[in-house]
């Protein structure tokens, strides 16, 4: 019997008991779509400066989920409570600490990597914007390519100036939808370092992915989403990363 | 008393944040549709071609005679069809470029006012709408051969145009969640924009048969009222119509 077959799965945890630290709390979260039900009373919480790979096969609900977090979509019930801030009532003061990734840029073609940054920085009433454009784009590594439209880009070079976009505001939380979704070998290197980058000044991640290799690469801590609902948790300190791809196989099996 | 002067002060700050929030949250999206805009150059050369298109059509399919030409009914029927068919390619277009790389979404996250971006989207297309009027006007006055530089005209093109945009973006950001945006925006936008159609249609026969200023405004004020309510609901909703 191989190893990964005896792997005896974590068990779930109570995301409430670390509610005293916890930057993101749901609570009994549901999400109907008509008929549908693709969030079925889920738990989660996230401590600061934790980063958290929300693992899970296609349509478990990972991108409903980080879209209600990211206030883009209201919860049927439930609770979402982030950076002390209630959604939907507290929308606008969760946006002003939160950064979003998505597979899809939210960028325009036609303004250059500088005016997208300028352009954002202004809905987010960034103060000495000329001053942080400049810096997020030397964090990107875009500056050479500053005054270049963002069409003329590469898949990987237009997710850097995303990861740029969401960080302009210095947020708290960050939230990755899928972000090496479409990108190369090395394009999806250069993005990690972006990635570690970002998590390492602190702040809070959720990465939804369905690449483990990665996320078991980035990531302090892994939740599996299965049917709408977290199935499984463990920290990256508590598994070794050649169990990963057993432990998310059980999870998802035991849903 | 101090007390309640200084958190009548402090309200009033806050206050005053808002407006400021708002303002340029507003600005942001009208320099950043222009600065598009002006690269691309894809929203008002569609427009204008199309204009230009329409009047050439008219023109020759109308066979019409010199004096039926210089008709102010004719030709305010002729104006009005071509600002609102160039105008709806226009509002299909400026949303669906915040559809294409979900630039919607990327707008929706911002810390601010979902009216403003709706307000900065409709200043936008406002701006590109009387573009496209200040050049199809002068090419219909020498083609047509009648003398369209009305100042009692140009400000129902005005009135008429705002309260096109207003409806128009508001319809134009619900139709660009459908597959069907293309032929789902006219459907929607024709029969809720008609009162106003009909409003500029009235006010600009009117000044162009030089009709007593007592016939026309009550179609003025007609296109007055709808441009404020239009605006208004607009103002209320977009919050709601924008979200999942």
């Amino acid at each position: 019997m191989s190893q990964s077959e005896i792997f005896v799965l974590p068990s779930p945890r109570a995301p409430q008991l670390r509610s005293s630290l916890a930057m993101i709390k749901v609570r009994k979260l549901v999400k109907r779509f008509g008929l549908k039900t693709v969030l079925r009373g889920m738990d989660f919480s996230v401590e600061r400066g934790e980063f958290v790979a929300l693992l899970g096969p296609n349509g478990a609900g990972k991108t409903t989920f980080l879209r209600i977090l990211a206030s883009l979509s209201r919860p049927s019930m439930g609770g979402v409570n982030i950076a002390g801030y209630r959604l939907p009532d507290q929308a606008a003061a969760v946006r002003r600490r939160l950064g979003v990734v998505s597979h899809l840029p939210l960028l325009y073609g036609d303004l250059t990597s500088e005016e997208n940054l300028r352009f954002y920085g202004r809905m987010y009433g960034v103060q000495d914007l000329p001053a942080r454009v400049a810096e997020v784009l030397e964090l990107v590594g875009l500056t050479p390519r500053r005054r270049d439209l963002v069409r003329t880009f590469s898949r990987g070079m237009q997710q850097r100036l995303a990861i740029g976009r969401a960080v302009l505001h210095d947020p708290d939380v960050m939230l990755f939808d899928e972000p090496h979704t479409g990108l190369d070998q090395d394009a999806s290197a250069m993005l990690d370092t972006v990635l570690r980058e970002v998590a390492a000044r602190g702040r809070t991640v959720v990465m939804t992915s369905h690449d483990l290799a990665r996320a078991a690469d980035l990531a302090s801590r892994f939740d599996v989403i299965s049917r709408g609902v977290i199935t499984a948790s463990v920290h990256s300190d508590e598994i070794e990363t050649n169990n990963l791809l057993a432990f998310y196989r059980q999870a998802i099996q035991s849903s | 008393m101090t007390v309640e002067r200084e958190s009548s002060y402090l309200a009033s700050e806050k206050n005053a944040g808002k407006v400021a929030s708002f303002l340029r949250a507003m600005g942001a999206v009208v320099w950043k549709d222009l600065s598009a805009e002006l690269r691309s150059r894809e929203l008002i050369s569609a427009m204008l071609v199309f204009a230009l298109l329409v009047i050439m059509i008219f023109n020759f399919a109308l066979d019409l005679d010199p004096a039926t030409r210089r008709d102010p009914t004719i030709t305010a029927g002729v104006l009005w069809v071509i600002f609102v068919f160039a105008g709806t390619l226009g509002l299909n277009r400026s949303m669906a470029v915040e559809k294409d790389r979900g630039c919607m979404d990327g707008l929706l996250l911002a810390p601010v006012d979902r009216s403003s971006i709706y307000f900065g989207k409709a200043l936008g297309n406002l701006i590109f709408m009387l573009m496209v009027e200040i050049i199809v006007l002068p090419i219909y006055s020498v083609l047509y051969n009648v003398n369209l530089l009305n100042l009692g005209l140009l400000v129902v093109i005005l009135l008429g145009s705002i309260g096109y945009v207003a409806v128009g973006t508001l319809l134009a950001a619900m139709a660009v969640q459908a597959r069907t945006r293309d032929i789902l925006l006219p459907i929607l936008l024709f029969p809720v924009v008609l009162p106003v159609i009909l409003a500029a249609v009235k006010a600009s026969t009117g000044f162009l048969d030089g009709s007593e200023m007592e016939l026309i405004r009550p179609w003025l004020n007609l296109l007055i009222v709808y441009d404020i309510i239009f605006s208004a609901v607009a103002f209320m909703v977009f919050d709601y119509v924008v979200e999942e």
